[in-house]
């Protein structure tokens, strides 16, 4: 019997209609675990570099992760991989809610899908009985009516319903995959599901999912409850409140956004306001919130709050988490309310509440600067929030101006040219970035920022306070009960850790240090993707109730295959390398591992390549940022080293050197 | 019947329906509570108290399983609070022709709440799904009040024979019984 997993994946060919079950080999679940790490697996053996993201030939791959439909806590999250249209690498992204667990219960632990519809199709898998169904009367729903009607059409108020909306369907960059009060929003997953024709997948099941010893897996779960309780009752110190707790940041809750509207830039990325946060806007801003906030809500089996009913007067009800609270409010320059309207529309077209607002702030800033003009876009508002409506329009319809802008601001500002690539600022491979302009290097984020596989911060960070706290003494309180680190060591370089002075950034943690604690949060955050625990119990906030001491425990007795903390760190590993030697393959260099130009405004060229040397050296990859040999076999990936070699990637004798690409030779 | 009084536990499970989050907790670990061997499996299906739940219109219900009932109603009740539109017999608890709520996915056979109650794990102070609700919409009250004597309640194989008998007539059952114990002693 298999536990935790089903054992089964399913595999759909849209080009021919085809629909077949197929078992999985266990030896991969030992291997990768699941979630992440098989997906990675099947993309590296089944998608070669020259597959493009809207070839037929790209799989999109909807995976449940490892743990979901166990009793974990927060073990929910469906893992999306598939090329990135917007990046041309790996895409991941992923999404909470009821999807994942509700796949396992109708048998499966994937859906794979490759081929091209026709025809707008969604899928209706219903246990054993798996449907493509005709979606042409769905063309031009926005996400949620589509699931809405989805439902209503197979009279079945329990399915799960993963779905895009108008965004997807025109394969705009930056579309969402929508869900319940979740979606994978993140490098255009959406617009891969739309290319293929897919609307929707809606799926309902009643079948037992497994696990190998109950007893022991019953109790590591009451103990983080347990934790959940006690971190609930003691907020962290010293932090903003919008981090002080578990989950992803309360914004539903937490009515203080001093953080968020100081620290992070308005506009297109640019305008930091340190006075903007005062009692008048808190009062206002308060007030906006509790008039449209109807319930706050959970994803499966989680007893965290992190989403939030949103009824604002004459839209429909849609549903929200996060920092989508704020992106479109400041990207656009205005108040909170304009926010919750745009975000309803927005959610329900199916786009990114990071990418949207900022490509759009982005048209803003060149029709001021004149690079665009009333020629490009005929009958622009000259009113701020229209702009933003009127734009949001012609971006998921793919018309005028939007046709260009629906691609993102990196590939947009290539076609305007006339000097607009200086204004798509904000991006690192290609993938537009949180607000954030900063003064001073900080050395750990510096190594996130260039070298995150998913090119989003929230995806890497976590575990490591973001700044020191002012006192020693507040310092030795943190690391007190701090029972989550994989070494003692760790807490110590947190201890000595300055705000200012020779233990300061950018040169203090040093480099060493900055290696292990950007390793550890990386790592937390591959345990996540794989096993589908939230990272918001896990690896994003300070002091999760998941963390490496109970993680091995949690897996093996969920699935029986006895790992340990060594253990699990390796499969982790792997993971990780696979996903970096997928986009390796794909054309990815150390050139391409940077932060945005202006993302802190004081820079240290020579410590800023040593620490990436060193990084590099830390991971066993070379200094282009290439896995050597030695670690693709130490880590049973020498199907990866052969490819490399074969290719030219790697070099026969030292496989640790670096071999000009023929591309990279003509740029030259 | 002897008429005489006699005290009685009544157990309520408390459900503040303004509490839920819709996380359905309580369905997964009612599930693998009543697995077999214990917590071995995971199947809110099976689950023994089942969130109603449509989010975009506020309804959030968690109801747990009560009695089985040979027939449905006479007529289905909907109930609309505060403007809200409840679906058809959203609180109702009975395992019911008219619905799949409350019965085993594969055999169709009647699932009723039984507090958890369970004699080798006494340190169950409280319900698991109330233990797991962390939000408190569910929360377990007991007092003691006096009644009247009362027959002994039906044990669960005889629930689960009579909801067969109603489905297929005793007399199948029956045969059905005597076919298989032929058959193993043959």
């Amino acid at each position: 019997m298999r536990y935790a997993e089903t054992g089964y994946n399913l595999e759909i060919d849209l080009s021919r209609g085809s629909i077949e079950r197929v078992e999985t080999d266990p030896r991969e679940t030992e291997l990768y675990l699941g979630g992440l790490g098989t997906n990675a697996k099947i993309l590296w053996d089944r998608v070669p570099p020259e597959v493009e993201p809207f070839s037929p030939d790209n799989l999109l791959i909807f995976s449940t992760g490892l743990l979901c439909g166990t009793p974990a806590p927060g073990a929910n999250r469906t893992i999306v991989s598939t090329i990135s249209p917007q990046t041309l690498l790996m895409a991941y992204s992923m999404m909470g809610g009821f999807w994942a667990p509700e796949l396992k219960f109708a048998g499966y632990d994937k859906v794979i899908i490759r081929g091209k519809s026709p025809n707008l199709v969604y899928l209706w898998i219903n246990n054993d009985k798996v449907e493509i169904r005709d979606a042409s009367h769905l063309q031009g729903k926005g996400a949620i009516e589509a699931a809405e009607l989805i439902k209503q059409e197979i009279n079945e108020p329990k399915a799960h319903v993963a779905s895009i909306g108008l965004a997807g369907e025109n394969r705009v960059a930056f579309a969402s995959i929508e869900q319940g009060r979740s979606s994978a929003s993140r490098l255009g997953v959406g617009a891969v599901m739309g290319d293929k024709g897919l609307k929707a997948i809606a799926v309902r099941g009643t079948k037992d999912v497994n696990v190998a010893r109950p007893d022991e897996l019953l109790e590591l779960c009451n103990e983080v409850l347990e934790y959940i309780k006690v971190r609930a009752e003691n907020p962290i110190q010293g932090v903003p409140p919008i981090l002080a707790g578990l989950g992803s940041p309360q914004e539903m809750a937490v009515h203080d956004e001093k953080w968020h509207t100081e620290n992070f830039a308005w506009g297109n990325a640019r305008h930091r306001r340190k006075d903007f946060w005062n009692e008048e806007v808190e009062k206002a801003w308060t007030e906006t919130l509790e008039n449209v906030r109807e319930r706050f809500i959970s994803c499966y089996n989680c007893p965290m709050k992190c989403g939030a009913t949103i009824s604002v007067p004459e839209l429909s009800v849609y549903m929200m988490k996060c920092y989508s609270k704020l992106t479109y409010t400041m990207a656009s320059m205005t108040d909170l309310d304009f926010g919750f309207k745009i975000a309803q529309l927005a959610t329900e077209h199916g786009v990114d509440a990071f990418s949207a607002p900022q490509t759009m702030a982005f048209a803003v800033e060149l029709y001021e600067a004149g690079i665009l003009t009333d020629e490009d876009m005929p009958g622009f508002p000259s009113d701020a929030e229209e702009r933003f409506f009127w734009l949001l329009d012609r971006i998921v319809r793919r018309e005028g101006i939007g046709d260009i802008l629906a691609d993102g601001t990196y590939w947009a500002a290539e076609r305007i040219g006339k000097g607009a690539e200086e204004y798509a600022h904000n991006n690192i491979k290609k993938h537009e970035q949180l607000p954030l302009k900063l003064g001073m290097l900080n050395p750990v984020y510096f190594l996130m920022y260039c070298t995150g596989e998913k090119a989003n911060i929230t995806q890497i960070e976590g575990q490591f306070p973001q700044a020191p706290f002012p006192s020693r003494e507040e310092r030795e309180e943190f690391v007190k009960d701090w029972i989550q680190v994989p070494d003692e060591k760790l807490k110590q370089y947190f201890v000595d850790w300055e705000l200012r002075g020779d233990n300061s950034i950018p040169y203090y943690p040093p480099i060493q240090a900055s290696c292990e604690i950007v390793d550890w949060m990386e790592k937390m955050h591959y345990i996540d993707d794989a096993t589908g625990i939230c990272a918001g119990l896990s690896s994003f906030p300070l002091k999760p109730p998941y963390h490496i001491h109970n993680l091995p425990r949690v897996i093996s007795s969920a699935t029986g295959i006895d790992i340990d903390e060594a253990e699990l760190w390796e499969i982790t590993k792997r993971n990780r390398t696979l996903v970096r030697a997928i986009n390796v393959r794909r054309g990815m260099r150390r050139q391409d591992e940077k932060p945005p130009e202006d993302h802190w405004r004081k820079r240290f060229p020579e410590l800023e390549a040593k620490l990436l040397d060193e990084y590099y050296k830390f991971k066993g990859w070379n200094n282009q940022g290439i896995p050597t040999k030695e670690i693709l076999d130490e880590l049973d990936l020498d199907y990866v080293s052969e490819d490399f070699l074969q290719r030219g990637i790697l070099t026969d004798h030292e496989g640790s050197h670096y071999k000009e690409t023929s591309s990279e030779k003509k740029q030259k | 019947m002897s008429g005489e009084k006699k005290k009685k536990m009544i157990k309520t499970i408390k459900i503040d329906v303004d509490n839920c989050n819709g996380c359905r907790a309580c369905e997964a670990i009612c599930s693998a509570f009543h697995a077999t061997p214990k917590y071995s499996s995971n199947n809110p299906a099976r689950s023994r108290i089942r969130v109603v739940r449509d989010p975009l219109k506020d309804v959030f219900v968690p109801v747990f399983a009560g009695e089985y009932t040979a027939a449905e109603c006479m007529a289905r009740d909907k109930y609309v609070i505060d403007g809200r539109q409840y679906d058809e017999c959203a609180f109702c608890r009975a395992s019911c022709p008219s619905r799949d709520l409350f019965k085993e996915p594969d055999s169709g056979l009647p699932l009723k709440c039984d507090l958890c109650e369970d004699l080798e794990d006494p340190s169950l102070e409280e319900p698991l799904c109330v233990q797991w609700c962390l939000s408190d919409a569910l929360t377990y009250e007991e007092r003691e009040e006096e009644v009247e004597e009362e027959e002994e309640p039906l044990d669960e194989l005889e629930i689960g024979l009579e909801s067969l008998a109603d489905r297929y007539g005793l007399e199948k059952i029956m045969d059905t019984l005597a076919r298989m114990s032929e058959s193993k002693k043959g």
